[in-house]
């Protein structure tokens, strides 16, 4: 019994509906951003996956550093925005900015 | 007819295939911050042996260094930062909760669905021949970021295949802005304007 880009697939299914309601339910910043981490790891796998198993090779691989590179600036970003977050409202709490509600 | 039921590539598969899945919906699952991080942890080791396991053992190792070792300490860093007590909980409510897990389920089922739904072209075997199937990607990686790629060069033709390089400097160049930006961002406030 072999598994085939199909397993790989649906393991980065998983982890992308994991990441996008991780996303949509938590209340914490930072759980939001962990959120934001298993989405790109999904996408991720499913890159890996397609470098092996279809004709796409090495550039799919290539993607991939890219993406764990950009995922990497985004996580320092969003976190120093976090932090200013913290600082003006002593919470983390993502329900509480809605200073720019209408 | 010796041939045994399942071969070890593919027991292994199944291990870190379980834990990544089981280890996401434990992170969206637990309720604490600090939990969550070392759910995403565990999530994000064992996806990067899942990239070993797919013959990406340069992304897997990048994978092992940059998210786990570099993305997880900053998160945790944010939660120590950001936490006004030791266990810091945020609840939702359990109707949101409920209503979570019902989009959630029937999102999972429409992806299922599309995955499962299209026959994928697997043709391995039109791989070009430079480049070694069987891991061992080190060496095409740099020579693509470096810009040439001896993989994709036609054999009778005297043009280079382009690589990555201009990609390279772009995400070398925006990656060293990104940091000096967050450091910016995140210093500390001076008490009294000048």
């Amino acid at each position: 019994m072999q598994f085939g880009l199909q397993a790989y697939l649906v393991v980065g299914a998983v982890l992308f509906v994991c990441g996008l309601v991780c996303m949509a339910t938590k209340r914490n910043g930072i759980g939001v951003l962990m959120g934001v981490e298993l989405v790109l790891n999904g996408a991720n796998l499913n890159f890996v996956a397609f470098s092996r198993y279809t004709s796409l090779g090495l550039d799919a691989q290539i993607f991939s550093l890219f993406v764990i590179v950009l995922a990497a600036a985004e996580a320092a970003v969003a976190l120093a925005i976090a932090l200013n977050f913290y600082n003006n409202h002593l919470t983390i709490d993502v329900d509480r900015a809605n200073k720019l509600k209408g | 007819m010796n041939e045994p039921l399942i071969d070890g590539p593919s027991i292994l598969f199944l291990i870190f295939a379980a834990i990544t899945c089981l280890s996401a919906v434990a992170v969206v699952v637990s309720q604490t911050v600090v939990r969550m991080a070392f759910w995403l942890v565990l999530s994000l080791g064992s996806a990067a042996a899942l990239f070993f396991l797919a013959d990406a053992d340069f992304v897997g190792a990048a994978q092992l260094l940059i998210y786990v070792g570099g993305t997880l300490v900053l998160l945790v860093f944010g939660v120590m930062l950001t936490a006004s007590g030791p266990y810091l909980k945020i609840a939702t409510s359990p109707g949101e909760t409920i209503l979570g897990a019902a989009v959630a389920l029937l999102f999972m089922f429409v992806v299922f669905s599309a995955v499962s739904g299209v026959e994928w072209p697997t043709d391995n075997l039109t791989r070009s021949v430079a480049f070694n199937p069987a891991g061992n990607t080190l060496r095409p990686l740099g020579l693509s970021l470096l810009g040439t790629r001896p993989d994709q060069d036609l054999p009778d033709s005297d043009q280079l295949s382009p690589g990555y390089l201009l990609p390279f400097e772009i995400v070398s160049v925006h990656l060293l802005v990104v940091l000096i930006g967050a450091a910016y961002l995140a210093r500390a406030k001076r008490r009294s304007a000048i």
